[in-house]
């Protein structure tokens, strides 16, 4: 019986892992037009931006994560 | 394999359940990641030119920031930018113990992307210098979309090291930097991505202000019951921040993005930041937008306002940033563009005015200046405001 339940598990992961590559984008490229809007942006401001995060770098002791790509302000 | 077993029993219970599940764990994964910007695509080229005011607390700093970046071929784009920071100090800690100022700080990068397939590597150098400070870094990311473009990740290091000097002084004192980062986006639905950022950095080396000072009670010193001595910093910090962000398209043609950062590091502070930011076109040209942050943290391990004698213990800090105190910010901005074919070999002018206005209150930071003549350590706890203003204009080529 423990055997039984075993191979059914077995078995149910395999199934699962092959259910897993039939998983497709469930977005599709024609339904991305809001998400190509401009105000889904998350760097909206280019430089305007980078600079807001300087301010708050000098001013504040929690640095990092600021979600640009960067590489620290260099002005500590 | 537990894993497997878990999600091979849900699919067994039921196929749609699994598949909601299946959306879920990856969400999951990526929460241990971050997102930045679209991989599979060069950066435009652009020039980017900001003018940048700060005003607050007696400081007054503003200047020039200014972006180019041009492609090469399909697959190269190069970019170098240029920022200025003209100061006026007159802050609190400069009355405190010294006289007001001004000085000059300059910023310059160089950098290249190059695109393979859905692959974006980025390398990027950075000085920055000051009369009596050298900052450089160096910095390399690699960004790959994946599933149908609908996750990114990136993973990026930089390398940074300061030469740190003080007025009248000829030798220098070194601090080196790592920086890691690893981010992922992650497209929910036809309306909605979200992201995680996580970014580790250490430092090494002289990491204190050279100039700033401590204060301790003084019996000896009858006018006013307390005296000065230099800081102390210790030599080595490790922090950790993780932001988590959310941005969603609203039923009508406007924007909320939410935010959430999580900070700590080995000098005992911890801090959190809430981001709030609406963003509504009025037309095809005329954007607005309105932004709240809430930022809080504790104190250092080593910070006090007033320490109980001179050289009370090993490691000495006044710093009010490393104070326990919160910060709110209220802020506006409104953009005006003109699109494709408005002007000839132009593909996009962006005209846009921010203004951010913030509040800092501290908790445990006491102004010496304002509380001149009243007994030691009852002075009035230090807040200031500070105007924050960022006037661009973005032109896309």
């Amino acid at each position: 019986m423990k055997l039984y339940l075993l191979m059914t598990i077995l078995l149910s992961s395999l199934f699962s892992l092959s259910g897993c590559a039939d998983l497709k984008p469930w977005v599709k490229p024609y339904e991305r037009n809001n998400l190509a809007d401009p105000i889904m942006s998350l760097g909206r401001h280019g430089v305007a931006g980078s600079y807001v995060h300087h301010v708050y770098q000098a001013r504040e002791s929690a640095r990092g994560a600021e979600g640009g790509a960067g590489g620290g302000c260099g002005c500590n | 394999m537990a894993l497997g077993v878990v999600v091979a029993v849900i699919k067994f219970t039921s196929q749609a359940f699994f598949k909601t599940i299946f959306k879920l764990l990856i969400t999951v994964n990526f929460l241990t990641h971050s997102f930045n910007s679209l991989a599979g695509t060069l950066p435009v080229d652009t020039v980017d030119s900001l003018y940048h005011r700060y005003e607050g607390g007696g400081m007054t700093i503003d200047g020039p920031f200014i972006l180019v970046r041009k492609s090469v071929g399909n697959q190269f784009s190069l970019s170098g930018h240029y920022y200025v920071d003209s100061v006026s100090a007159a802050s609190v800690d400069v009355l405190a113990t010294a006289s007001a100022y001004t000085e000059e700080r300059t910023e310059v990068s160089a950098g290249v992307d190059y695109l393979n397939e859905k692959t974006l590597m980025s390398f990027k150098y950075t000085n920055s210098e000051e009369n009596d400070f050298t900052a450089n870094s160096a910095f390399f990311s690699v960004s790959q979309d994946f599933f149908g473009d609908l996750t990114n990740f990136t993973l990026g290091y930089a390398r940074g090291w300061d030469d740190v000097g003080q007025l009248g002084k000829s030798e220098t004192e070194d601090a080196d930097r790592h920086i890691y980062q690893v981010g992922m986006t992650q497209v929910l639905t036809k309306n909605a991505l979200i992201g995680v950022n996580l970014e580790t950095i250490t430092d090494e080396g002289f990491l204190q202000n050279p100039y700033r000072q401590v204060r301790f009670i003084d019996p000896g010193n009858t006018a006013r019951g307390y005296s000065y001595q230099l800081e102390s910093y210790p030599e080595t910090r490790t922090s950790t921040a993780m932001a988590f962000r959310g941005l969603y398209y609203l039923p009508y043609r406007a924007s909320i993005k939410g935010e959430y950062r999580y900070f700590n590091d080995s000098w005992g502070i911890e801090s959190h930041t809430y981001d709030l930011l609406y963003v509504h076109p009025l037309d095809d040209q005329w954007i607005v937008e309105g932004k709240f942050r809430y930022y809080s943290q504790t104190q250092a391990d080593f910070y006090q306002d007033l320490f109980p004698f001179k050289d009370s213990q090993t490691h000495l800090a006044r710093d009010k940033e490393l104070s326990n105190f919160s910060g709110t910010t209220f802020g506006a901005g409104i953009s005006y563009e003109l699109g494709q074919g408005a002007i000839t070999h132009i593909d996009r002018l962006k005209f846009t005015l921010l203004l951010d206005y913030i509040q800092f209150e501290y908790d445990n930071f006491r102004d010496v200046v304002a509380g001149e003549g009243l007994a030691v350590g009852t002075e009035p706890l230090y807040e200031f405001d500070a105007w924050v203003t960022r006037a661009s204009i973005t032109l896309e080529y």
